[in-house]
């Protein structure tokens, strides 16, 4: 079992014509992905790797059973390409695209309450249930099928977590990138939930990063709600306050958002924190008593 | 991105919000000049740097008249002006903002930022303006009033009232408040800003609603459709290293440690830092090279690492994935040839192509010293560096 996506994920890719978007939807084809549809406006009618292209998310969808999405278009018109996906009501929209404009992503999560559409993103590395579907631009090969499920802020740091657990012999369920800007899609909580539920995930790993309260509040529903072993990190507990360390996202103001605030808060909800980012594989062993 | 005061204050006006009437100056003589248009009587005077803290740093100063408008701001230009921000070496002032001076009655704090966890925009005012508003929500938080702005109506006038009226807005001038509050919403969203303050806005004796003090830091992803606020970046404001690593898209940020880290992707080069210190070192800097990190982008990012002094040693932690390690090893043994690298230089890298890229590095003649797991490379540095 696994959360989001498996095999019978059927994705489309917007912005299938870029440089980006034909490298990664070609990777992730390669990967076993079921890649049936992009969408380029202007460009339907042609084709990328033997994947139809289509000017419209709605028609891609009617054609070809679309039912999950992932966004490689620039940053100016990646906002207004989620909301065409959750117009067309595709349920998980990836949304891989570094750099969209804060007010565009408060306006986009204005459009989505009360619709079913799952936002991972913006500026995430994607989703992948191991050996079934990848969706996004992380490397498959060091994954592998199993139980943890991760879900994190950041992207190469969850390679390296992915990574430790697969040299430990620890496969994944599913693994979730939710993005390094302020304002995204899923949160930690809607993951957390999401693995809580699944009987195929055993325990999980929950990587934040400084800046805002999202690791707080998952502390805080972890308290309450989950039923299995969680591992956390957080990274930037060396970062100054007032920079922004890369992702717009990560930044301590007025005081808030602090390393140590957040593991504080973990740890006092039961969490198992890994003290080291070289420890996350590790940590989870313990925590499985393996 | 960080503007000044007088810049933040000329958006402000064309948006309706009404500031004191004053001008930049450069030197005594035009601060002199500004003094005189302005009257010729009380005035201020107020040191333009990027940071907070001025009027107890000593930058800002009531004069009695144009002499001393002039004498004051002899006395901060070219100077550098600490502040609690600037940190101990201060920064130079290079322009000055003459004022004209005003009757204040009352001083309040009103200011736009982005409610993270409600994804929008918030407004947040307080009776006691003219001071540090984290202090005043450690110390009365019940003195913090906040709205939350719904993106499709923006601030509603309803909002505002709400607002004011908790305030003890005389009612004579609760419609003058509400025009300040919708205008600094108006100029937060067209302009793409992530913070707008003004503290003090102040209520003057006549009868005025006006910001005596403005700020305001903008989205730096918004700047595509924001041409007119890039044009007034001042770079002489930024780390020069920070500024050299933007143009070539390296995002860097400088430390206090010796040990400089090149690293892909922002969390790790975070927890890169992390490990660092864990071990004992401390980190020199930041720096992410991104996704695509090539030949070029290497190089230039191992010069803007050099070209700090404290740098003892450097530690590159690369997780490539579908980057190729091959490409990469090469790009660090051609940096390190061209540039003379003498510092220690510890190199982890995971990725495809592994295999050739760690026999480049163990072939290169170089002393680079090659890991295979990022506690490894960490433990590596720092003891090269203490030794």
């Amino acid at each position: 079992m696994s959360i989001l996506v498996n095999k019978k994920t059927h994705v489309l890719t917007q912005g299938i014509t870029g440089a980006t978007g034909q490298f990664h939807t070609k990777a992730c084809k390669e990967y076993g992905t079921e890649m049936v549809a992009g969408v380029t406006p202007g460009k339907g009618g042609t084709s990328f790797e033997d994947i139809p292209i289509f000017d419209t998310v709605e028609r891609a969808v009617k054609e070809t059973g679309a039912n999950a999405t992932v966004i490689y278009v620039p940053p100016p018109f990646a906002a207004d390409a989620i909301l065409e996906a959750a117009d067309a009501g595709i349920p998980p929209i990836i949304c891989i695209t570094e750099g969209v404009p804060v007010r565009d992503m408060v306006k986009v999560k204005r459009y989505l309450a009360g619709r079913n559409s799952q936002l991972l993103g913006p500026n995430c590395p994607g989703t992948i249930t191991p050996g079934e579907c990848k969706i996004g631009i992380m490397p498959g090969h060091i994954h592998k099928p199993g139980t943890i499920g991760v879900v994190s802020r950041s992207g190469t740091l969850t390679y390296e977590a992915v990574d430790q657990l697969t040299r430990l012999n620890m496969g994944q369920s599913t693994c979730v990138g939710i993005g390094g800007d302020p304002v995204h899609g899923f949160e930690f909580v809607d993951v957390l939930a999401l693995f809580n539920n699944d009987p195929g995930t055993e325990a999980v790993v929950m990587i934040g990063e400084i800046g805002g309260s999202a690791e707080e509040e998952a502390a805080a529903w972890i308290k309450i709600n989950m039923k299995k072993p969680v591992v956390g990190f957080i990274a930037g507990q060396t970062a100054p306050p007032g920079k922004r360390m890369g992702h717009a996202g990560a930044i301590i103001s007025g005081g808030k958002g602090t390393a140590s605030e957040k593991i504080a808060a973990m740890k006092a909800a039961g969490i198992h924190m890994a003290s080291s980012p070289a420890t996350i594989g590790r940590t989870m062993q313990e925590a499985l008593g393996k | 991105m960080n503007i000044h005061e007088f810049q933040a204050k000329e958006i402000l006006k064309r948006f309706g919000v009404a500031v004191p009437r004053g001008f930049v100056a450069s030197t005594p003589e035009e601060a002199k000049a500004a003094a005189v248009e302005l009257g010729g009587g009380v005035c201020v005077v107020k040191a333009q740097i990027h940071a907070g803290g001025r009027g107890k740093g000593g930058g800002v100063k009531l004069v009695k008249n144009a002499e001393e408008a002039a004498e004051k701001a002899r006395d901060m230009l070219g100077k550098n002006l600490v502040t609690h921000q600037t940190g101990p070496e201060g920064r130079q002032v290079r322009r000055v903002l003459v004022e004209q001076g005003l009757n204040i009655q009352r001083e309040l704090y009103l200011a736009m930022v982005l409610d993270r966890a409600q994804s929008r925009v918030t407004v947040i005012c307080s009776s006691e303006g003219g001071v540090e508003i984290e202090e005043v929500a450690a110390k009365h938080p019940e003195k913090i009033l906040k709205e939350s702005i719904d993106p499709v109506i923006g601030l509603a006038p309803f909002q505002c009232r709400r607002l004011a009226f908790a305030l003890g807005i005389p009612a004579e001038l609760a419609a003058k408040t509400v025009s300040v509050m919708q205008g600094l919403y108006r100029a937060f969203d067209e302009c793409d800003a992530s913070l707008a303050e003004i503290n003090p806005l102040i209520i003057t004796k006549e009868g005025q609603v006006m910001a005596l003090d403005a700020k305001m830091n903008f989205d730096s992803n918004a700047f595509f459709r924001q041409k007119d606020i890039v044009a007034l970046r001042d770079l002489t404001e930024e780390d020069p290293r920070e500024v050299e690593a933007s143009k070539y898209d390296l995002s860097y940020i400088s430390l206090d440690g010796n040990i400089a880290c090149m690293v892909n992707g922002a969390g790790l080069a975070m927890a890169t830092m992390d490990i660092i210190k864990l071990c004992g070192g401390e980190p020199a800097n930041f720096l992410d090279v991104g996704g695509g990190a090539n030949k070029e982008k290497v190089a230039q990012a191992f010069k803007i690492l050099l070209a700090d002094q404290r740098v003892c040693g450097v530690l590159i932690n690369i997780f490539g994935g579908i980057m190729r390690c091959d490409v990469l090893a090469q790009g660090v043994v051609d940096a390190a040839r061209e540039l003379n690298v003498s510092v220690p230089l510890v190199v982890r890298m995971q990725g495809t192509n592994v295999e050739i890229g760690r026999k480049i590095l163990a072939d290169s003649g170089l002393t680079i010293i090659s890991t295979e797991t990022m506690a490894e490379a960490a433990e590596k540095i720092v003891k090269a560096v203490k030794t």
